[in-house]
Parts: structure tokens; sequence; C-alpha cells
């Protein structure tokens, strides 16, 4: 009994923590080279189930190639706020461009609170996603299982994109020393781009799931997961994108047990994440892959 | 030549030695008058209060007591964030500390057993009834204390991560307010709290908050921590301790914005965990910001100007007659779209704000009106 209950609750822990950690990348990367949180990367995911929600209702695509045109939309939306918002601050100090992003946040916030109206909006789960397993005592709902396999799959991918190809050597350099990059005939901007671009279109992916999972969607559904997904990635090491993934899968099994296990504190939820988030900082300020970075 | 160079340098002395008494006598006569000046003004701002308290009508009274609630706030917060220069997103929560503590001290037994009724309020709680002074004053000690006790963990880190950990914080304090049904009635929030604050409470806190805190700008530990700001490093090398001076910065400011806090209570006389969000950190980020990160008299520009504007920016939100001709629809929430496109405009385009890192001064003031004193450059 309580080993299935245990099991069970892993699962959906894995389910949660996979979102945070899709999530989490983009933050890692983006903080990796930039040394910037980007707070309105939450809220990028937010506007990814918006459009993937108006390609399915209002184009009538099927949600496939509604989720193509989402994440391609969301990757140009991430793009469009560095070069608008960031890129003019690149000089100016850190705080500065901290602050943009915070204003960028609530820009993205409120205008979707003008735009699309602040009542949640049914989200289309597809007909794959829908089915109920059984496995032993264990009732799962396919979507959890897919979206574990999507992450681990989205996990290879970042492995490649990263280790293997000549951007991602450009990302891991830019991480390394900015100054020295562009010497190297190195175009800053475009790796910086391409980092936003990647990290919004893997926000985008876990924004559908996550749309999919409370199969609805409003303006402000992205700040919660945004927050906990940067806890995740300074949890598993800020820079490091399996960190980020790590830390996201930690964080989501531990919420999904502390719910389960002390229901009084189900209240506490959110505070949680924020408790881990200085415990981390305070005992181990790089997390648990990450490496010291150069300030 | 020699004996040349040393009968000038004779003379310079003598020179430099007058040229140091005029000055001081000087700058004691500046002291006094710039005193007495600001007394003046003092004066002159009570006396325009107590005109606006006879003839204004409730609506624009309301609005001046919002002016001095977010004047205390952007001062005490700008003494972190600008003064200090340590990035902080955390007053939703001391304001929201304040304001609970002070309402539970000054509701009486039968208001918390009407408003606690899930619940009923914890036996320590129900039975206390204090006057709105102490009341106040509990409320900004609560903050303070806290503050106290959240510096410890939150200076450990530094720049973006202090910036995160002081949003958590203002999250968590909001979560619990919502959760512990017993202290602060949770999500339902308190109600029937009294009309205690009025025009001479707000504008007092607000006088008393920016004589406090321009004193400390201007002591010994206000030079210690802005050199915390421009350098730490250096500014541990000569032997300024940081964390206790970042610590005394939090706690000054905690205690004011939770006095803040216990005033907005009594003005608006409902709360609930719902007004304590980030947006409230957001509207005071902004109002710094805009006034000048480092510049108190900025803060105090940018609050008048900021409350003030929200209130005439309502018009977006209504519909808008052109003429009698045809109607322009409101568009509820455009408010919050122009503030975040104005934080982010005023970051890409105007970094400094209105006024810098420079202060008012009398000087400066009078300089204005005599041709002649813009010459004289005597510090």
């Amino acid at each position: 009994m309580t080993i299935h209950l245990f099991l069970q609750q892993l699962i959906n822990g894995l389910g949660l923590g996979s979102l945070y950690g899709l999530i989490a990348i983009g933050y890692t990367m983006v903080y990796g080279i930039l040394r910037l949180i980007n707070f309105a990367h939450g809220d990028v995911m937010m506007m990814s189930t918006y459009f993937a929600f108006f390609g399915i209702s209002v184009f009538a695509l099927p949600w496939w190639a509604a989720a193509l045109v989402a994440m391609a939309l969301t990757a140009l939306l991430g793009i469009t706020i560095d070069q608008g918002a960031y890129r003019p601050l690149r000089q100016a100090p850190r705080i500065s461009a901290l602050i943009t992003a915070i204003g960028v946040s609530f820009f993205l916030e409120n205008v979707s609170l003008v735009v699309f109206g602040s009542r949640p909006r049914p989200f289309f789960r597809p007909e794959i996603f829908r089915p109920i397993w059984h496995f032993g005592g264990i009732t799962v709902l396919s979507l959890t299982v897919y979206t574990i396999l999507i992450t681990l799959a989205l996990l290879v991918v970042v492995y490649v994109v990263v280790y293997k190809t000549r951007m991602g050597m450009a990302m891991r350099a830019v991480s390394k020393d900015m100054q020295t990059v562009p010497l190297m005939g190195i175009d800053l901007n475009r790796v910086i781009a391409f980092t936003f671009g990647f990290g919004s279109a893997l926000a985008a992916i876990g924004g559908i799931l996550w749309a999919m999972k409370y199969p609805q969607i409003e303006p402000l559904m992205g700040i919660v997961p945004g927050l906990k997904a940067f806890v995740a990635a300074v949890l598993g090491g800020i820079g490091n994108v399996f960190g980020a993934v790590l830390g996201g899968f930690i964080l989501g099994i531990t919420e999904i047990m502390l719910v389960a296990f002390w229901p009084e504190l189900s209240g506490y939820r959110d505070a949680f994440a924020f408790l881990l988030l200085i415990l981390v900082l305070l005992f181990r300020p790089t997390g648990i892959m990450g490496e010291d970075l150069p300030e | 030549m020699k004996k040349d160079c040393a009968m000038t340098k004779d003379a310079e002395m003598k020179d430099d030695i007058r040229f140091i008494r005029a000055r001081q006598r000087w700058s004691t006569d500046n002291r006094r008058r710039n005193a007495m000046l600001t007394l003046i003004a003092v004066g002159l701002v009570c006396g325009a209060l107590f005109l606006a308290s006879r003839f204004a009508d409730e609506y624009q009274i309301r609005i001046l007591n919002m002016v001095a609630i977010y004047i205390t706030l952007a001062v005490s917060y700008n003494l972190i964030n600008g003064i200090t220069g340590q990035f902080s997103l955390e007053p939703n929560a001391f304001v929201a500390l304040g304001a609970y503590s002070a309402s539970l001290m000054t509701m009486t037994p039968l208001e918390k057993e009407m408003n606690f009724i899930i619940d009923p309020c914890v036996p320590w709680l129900a039975h206390i009834c204090v006057p709105f002074l102490p009341a106040i004053i509990i409320g900004g000690l609560t903050a303070a204390v806290f503050a106290l006790f959240m510096g410890f963990p939150v200076f450990r880190v530094r720049g973006d991560y202090l910036a995160i950990v002081t949003l958590g914080f203002g999250e968590v304090i909001r979560v619990v307010a919502n959760n512990m049904q017993t202290v602060t009635n949770g999500p339902l929030g308190l109600k029937g709290i009294a009309l205690y604050t009025d025009l001479r409470w707000t504008w007092g806190l607000a006088l008393v908050t920016l004589f406090v805190i321009v004193r400390l700008v201007n002591s010994s530990y206000g030079r210690a921590l802005k050199a915390i700001r421009e350098n730490e490093l250096a500014a541990e090398s000569m032997g300024i301790n940081s964390f206790r001076h970042k610590l005394l910065a939090f706690t000054v400011a905690a205690f004011f914005e939770g006095m803040a806090g216990a005033m907005l209570a009594h003005l608006i006389t409902t709360i609930s965990p719902m007004l304590f969000t980030f947006f409230l950190t957001f509207n005071l980020l902004i109002i710094i910001v805009l006034g000048g990160l480092g510049s108190l008299t900025g803060s105090v520009i940018a609050a008048i100007a900021f409350t003030w504007g929200s209130e005439l920016l309502r018009a977006v939100e209504e519909p808008t007659n052109v003429f009698g001709w045809f109607t322009i629809p409101g568009i509820p929430g455009m408010r919050m779209v122009i503030f975040a496109v104005l934080l982010i405009a005023a970051m890409l385009f105007w970094r400094e704000g209105i006024m810098g890192r420079k202060e008012f001064s009398w000087q400066w003031f009078l300089g204005l009106f005599s041709r002649r004193e813009k010459g004289a450059k005597i510090v």
C-alpha cells in the first residue's frame, strides 16, 4: 500500500518536475551567459500557451502543428525581448537589466490580461494524452508519462546542441568569458539571440504540456511556475542544463511528496520552493551540479 | 628664490586659515538658515494640509493620504535599494506584517469574533485591544524584528540572488498570511478595521520618516552605506562592517514600511493577503527608479507624481467621450500596461530618473532666485 502510494506520488512528482525542468533550462542558459535572471521567462511560457490555444481554436490547426507554430512564435518572442529590452543594457549595471526584466514580465502579464481577458480558458488535451494507464496499483495519466519521456528526449537534444555543435561551443565560450568571445570572431549577439530563442522554445514545450495537464490557461499562470523553475535552476546549479532538469525533478518530487504525506501543509506548497532556495543559497550556493561562475 | 617661496607659502597658509574660518562661520550661518527654511517649508506643508482637510473632498483627501504613505514607503525602500545599493524586492512583506500586526492590535475582541468565522482567533490575540499609536509602533517593530532575522540569511547573497531571495520572502509572508487561519483569518482577511488614519497621521509619519532617513543618510552610517554601494570590497577594507550596515539599513527601512502598512490598513479598513502581492513592490520599484535610485528627494517627487498620475490614468480605463461625437471605450487593465512600459522605457532611456543621485538643497534652491549666489561656489 505505502510503496504503491510512494510510487504513485513519485511519478506525479516526476511529471511536475519535468515541467519545471523544461522551463528551468531557459533560465539557466540565459543566466549562464548574461548573468541575468530573465524574470519574463515564466510569462514567455504563458504566451506560448496562448499561441497554441489560438492556433488550435482560431486557425483550426492540428494540435501538433499548433504546438510547433507556438514554439516558433515563442522563440521569436524571446529573441525580440532580448533585442528590444536587454541588448541596449549589455554595458549597463546588471541591476538595470534585472529591473527591465521585471518590467517586461509585468508588461507581458498585463498586456495579456488586456488582450486575452482574465477569465481562464479551457485548453485542448489531444486524444493520445487522454487515456489513463494502470501499472499494478498505480494510475497514471498518459500525459504524465509522455511529459517525462519528452523531457528526457529534449535533454538529449539539449546535450547535442550545447556540447556537439559550433553554436553550443560558442555558448559555452560566452559563459566563460564574454569579453574574449567577440575577439575570436564569434558574433556575440547571434549567440545570445540563439540562447534566448532556444530557451524560449523549450519553455513553450513546457508551457503547452503544462496547459494540457491542468487543461486551462490564464494570463498570470506563468508567475509561479517561472519562479519555481528558477529555484530548480539554482538548486541544480545555475548555468548547468542537466542541473536544471535534475533540480526540476527534485523540486517537483519533494513538493508532491510534501502535499501527499502532510496534506495539512498543502497550503504552504508555494512557500516551500523559496525555503528550499534559501537553504540552497546558504549551504551550497553553487547548487548540486554547478561550478563557480565568474562574477 | 627660496626665501620668496617660503614667504608665499606663509602668506598662503594665512590665507587658508582665514578662508577656513570664514567658511566655518558661513557654514554655521548656513546650517541655521537651512534649518529655518526647512521648518518654514514643513509649516507650509502643514498649512496646506490643514486647508485641504477643511475644503478638499473625500476623494482628494484619500489621494493625499496615499501620497504620504507612498512617500514613506518609497523613501525607506530607497534606503536599501538606492543608498545601500542592495537591490531587494520585499517591501510587500514588511507592509503586510505591519498591516496585519497593527490591525490585530486595534481590533476589539468583538470585531475579532465576528471576523474569525471559520476558526476562532488564537487566545493570546483574541482579547488584545490597544490604541492606534502603540499599534502602529507594534506594526513597525514586528516588521523590523522580522527584517533583523531575515537579514541573516538574506545578506549572505548578493546581486540578482538577493533580489530573488527577498522576492521569495515576500511570497512566503503572503502564503503564510493565507494559511494561518487562526492568526490572520486566511484568505478572508480582516474586515471592519477602525478608520483611524487621517492626514495628520499619514503626513506625520512621512515627515518623521524623511527626517530620520535624511539624518541617517547624512551621518557616518549613511556614508558607510554609500561606500558599500560603490564598492563593497573597498568599503570592507576601510573597516566598514558591510553586513552590519546592510542589516541596519534593512531594519530601519522595515520599521518604517511596517508603520506605513499599519497606516494603510487603518485607511482602507479591509485587508487580505491579496493586497500584499508583488504588485505593491512593483509600484514602489517604479517610484524609486523614476525618482532616481539613491535620491531621497527623487523618491518624494516620484511618489507624489506616481500617486496622482495613477489616479489621472484611471481615465484610460473608463469610456471617454470626445466632444460628444463618439465614445472611446475604456480598456480595463490598461494602467498596468502603461506602468510596465514606463519602467522599461525609464531603464532604457532615462536610467538617472528625475534626480539621479542628487538631493534637494536650499543652497541650490536659493541659487535659482539670486543671480549673485549662482557664481558663489562655497559648499
